[in-house]
């Protein structure tokens, strides 16, 4: 069968890549550029209404393109390219063929005549009802169709995935077990699993309901399991975009995990208890048991950030690694000084690492927290902590790897190599900001998903701190800076893949470099090596900035609710 | 590339530094077992244990 199978070999890695793959690789991705391409434009509306200077569009208009920036990047953007990663960590990685193209090619379509749907059943102005579409607001039916076919068509990228790992192991294409890129690939894709079937089991009666055929969805039960499917989607985005990191790492560099037990560990933390944190959006609902808000929100969440913490160590702990092994051992920071930092790939993914880790994984354990979550619960420190989670984590690090597989895949060469060079720096930056001046605001006590943070019309006027006036337009600022790194992505992208110059099948690529060692990302090992000063010191400078930001949220509760 | 279409070098230098691959791992490359454990522990912590305590709220008179 295998022999009737159209393959190429990559110049580069070596590795044998099913022409069929890479045509689905090519399609989810452009797709997946276009709607963030769409979502973003979106997201930069709601941000120049959001800066109380500018104040932008209009009520109505605010939340419909509030509800489209949500659709089209936290779902529609990530989960594309997500399918294209699950191709690529699959097919191409474990040098096998795709197991039935043609549901892949079905998958698309559906997603692709979802995403289309939804949108345009937004833009029709009577489906204004956000991400969340809590009930009993009801968006038009459109909107639920166009959802669910969606997410049938994920599905069946994810069937299409798994399909290829059996596949692939019975065909015996690797020695082993899979790799630790492919491993988290496979995390993400469980997840998926339960997100898309957690989004059918709520969305169909949903539907129902909104065609007149039910007659009540309860919120809360819409809620708990709604938040299955919305949080979780991100938890597939955290999982795809470690993989991410390692597969960066081992591109650039040709670094091996420290430990692909521990790495592989920390991943099945991910797959046991990262979906559980979804309870934080339910903390204020007095519907629900402490035991089950703290049971999911702590206990089991903290093991899955225990695996992002692993993973936070193991990633720069790899690169220090492989870079001290070619002589850059001069003291703690040589390794790090004298990495590729004009290599768009690299800076973009190691950014990706500090502001995940910095920005959304403290602040997603402060906000799980059940007592602290008192303070900024439902305000904009929330979307604050998910831009630093989904946009300076995710994003950029989908961004970072495109990099490479423009060349790689799309066999074109780079175009407008500076503007790539600094387009993850003006993108990271323009999102770190809009990240922390929006928790900032939230800390202040400024609410999400709110039209005018002036309450001009409001029957009880309420003030809050100039500082909070402050931070929103710092916030517009930087959203304009991230709109414009997310601009230079697409134009460098899109430039790239239509009129960059043809690559021939044995013709490897000028920029970004990949070396010869980049062959490990295909393969199971471990570098065992635990030499890492510099990376255990930036992890010191990381607790110690956890402890002390943990310990004055509590310092905030209590001022804002003195118990003496 | 050699048999198992893993480029010559790669395959090499693995087969200079075997890694044995313990039995846990072994159980845990099964991506069916995975995939049982990453439905079924949400499911039962998050989803059905919720939804038991929202029907346990009582209904207003």
């Amino acid at each position: 069968m295998s022999s009737l199978i159209d393959y190429r070999t990559c110049p580069t890695t070596g590795l044998k890549v099913d022409r069929a793959a890479e045509k689905l690789i090519k399609a989810n991705a452009v797709a997946a550029i276009v709607f963030l391409a769409i979502g973003g434009l979106f997201g930069l509306l709601v941000a120049l209404t959001r800066w109380p200077a500018v104040h932008f569009l209009p009520a109505d208009m605010f939340y419909l393109a509030l509800t489209a920036h949500g659709l089209d990047v936290l779902l529609v953007w990530i989960i594309f390219f997500e399918m294209a990663l699950l191709y690529f960590a699959s097919a191409i990685l474990l040098n096998s063929r795709l197991a039935g193209p043609k549901w892949a090619w079905t998958g698309f379509g559906l997603m692709l005549v979802g995403a289309l749907i939804t949108n345009v059943a937004v833009l029709q102005g009577k489906s204004s009802v956000m991400f969340t579409s809590y009930v009993p607001m009801m968006a038009e039916p459109p909107f639920y169709v166009g959802i669910i076919l969606f997410a049938v068509g994920a599905l069946i990228g994810c069937c299409v995935f798994f399909g290829t790992l059996v596949l692939a192991k019975r065909e015996k294409t690797y020695e082993g077990s899979i790799p630790l890129v492919t491993f988290g690939a496979l995390t993400a894709a469980i997840i998926a699993v339960f997100t898309l079937a957690s989004g059918a089991i709520i969305l169909i009666p949903t539907l129902l309901w909104s065609l007149g055929l039910v007659s009540h969805i309860d919120p809360l039960v819409y809620k708990t399991i709604w938040w299955a499917m919305g949080h979780s989607s991100q938890q597939i985005n955290v999982s795809a975009h470690v993989a991410v990191w390692y597969a960066i790492a081992a591109m650039v560099f040709g670094a091996k995990p420290l430990s692909e037990k521990i790495s592989r560990m920390a991943f099945l933390m991910y797959i046991l208890f990262l979906q559980l944190a979804s309870a934080h959006h339910l903390l204020v609902e007095p519907g629900m048991s402490s035991e089950w808000k703290i049971f999911n929100t702590s206990y089991a969440m903290y093991l899955a950030v225990l695996g992002s913490m692993i993973h936070g160590m193991s990633v720069p702990g790899a690169i220090e690694v492989a870079q001290r092994s070619r002589g850059l051992t001069k003291g703690m920071f040589e390794w790090l000084r004298k990495a590729p930092w004009g290599n768009p790939a690299f800076a973009g993914m190691f950014m990706s690492l500090v502001f995940f880790g910095f920005l959304g994984g403290i602040s997603g354990v402060v906000m799980g927290t059940e007592q602290i979550n008192l303070i900024m619960h439902n305000t904009l420190y929330v979307p604050g902590h998910f831009h630093a989670t989904v946009v300076a984590g995710t994003t950029l690090a989908f961004m970072a790897i495109t990099y490479i597989l423009v060349p790689l895949i799309f066999r074109r060469e780079l175009m407008m190599k500076k503007l790539a060079m600094w387009q993850p720096y003006v993108f990271g930056i323009g999102v770190a900001g809009i990240s922390v001046f929006m928790m900032g605001a939230g800390t202040l006590g400024v609410s999400r998903r709110h039209w005018d943070m002036t309450f001009a019309d409001a029957i009880l006027p309420f003030d809050y701190p100039s500082a909070a006036f402050l931070m929103m337009g710092l916030n517009g600022i930087f959203a304009v800076m991230a709109a414009v790194g997310g601009l230079m992505y697409v134009v460098i992208v899109v430039g790239s893949v239509f009129f960059g110059k043809k690559l021939t099948d044995d013709e490897k690529p000028s920029y970004p470099e990949v070396p010869p060692e980049s062959a490990a990302v295909s393969h199971y090992g471990s570098s065992e090596s635990l030499k890492i000063p510099g990376t255990a010191f930036l992890v010191g400078i990381f607790f110690t900035a956890f402890v002390l930001y943990y310990f004055v949220n509590w310092k905030y509760l209590s001022e804002i609710w003195p118990l003496s | 590339m050699n048999e198992n279409n893993i480029p010559d070098d790669a395959a090499s230098s693995d087969s200079s530094d075997p890694e044995q691959i313990p039995l846990m791992q072994r159980i845990l490359d099964n991506p069916f077992l995975l995939l049982v454990l990453g439905i079924a522990v949400p499911a039962v912590f998050y989803i059905i244990w919720g939804i038991i305590e929202i029907t346990q709220i009582p209904i207003a008179d």
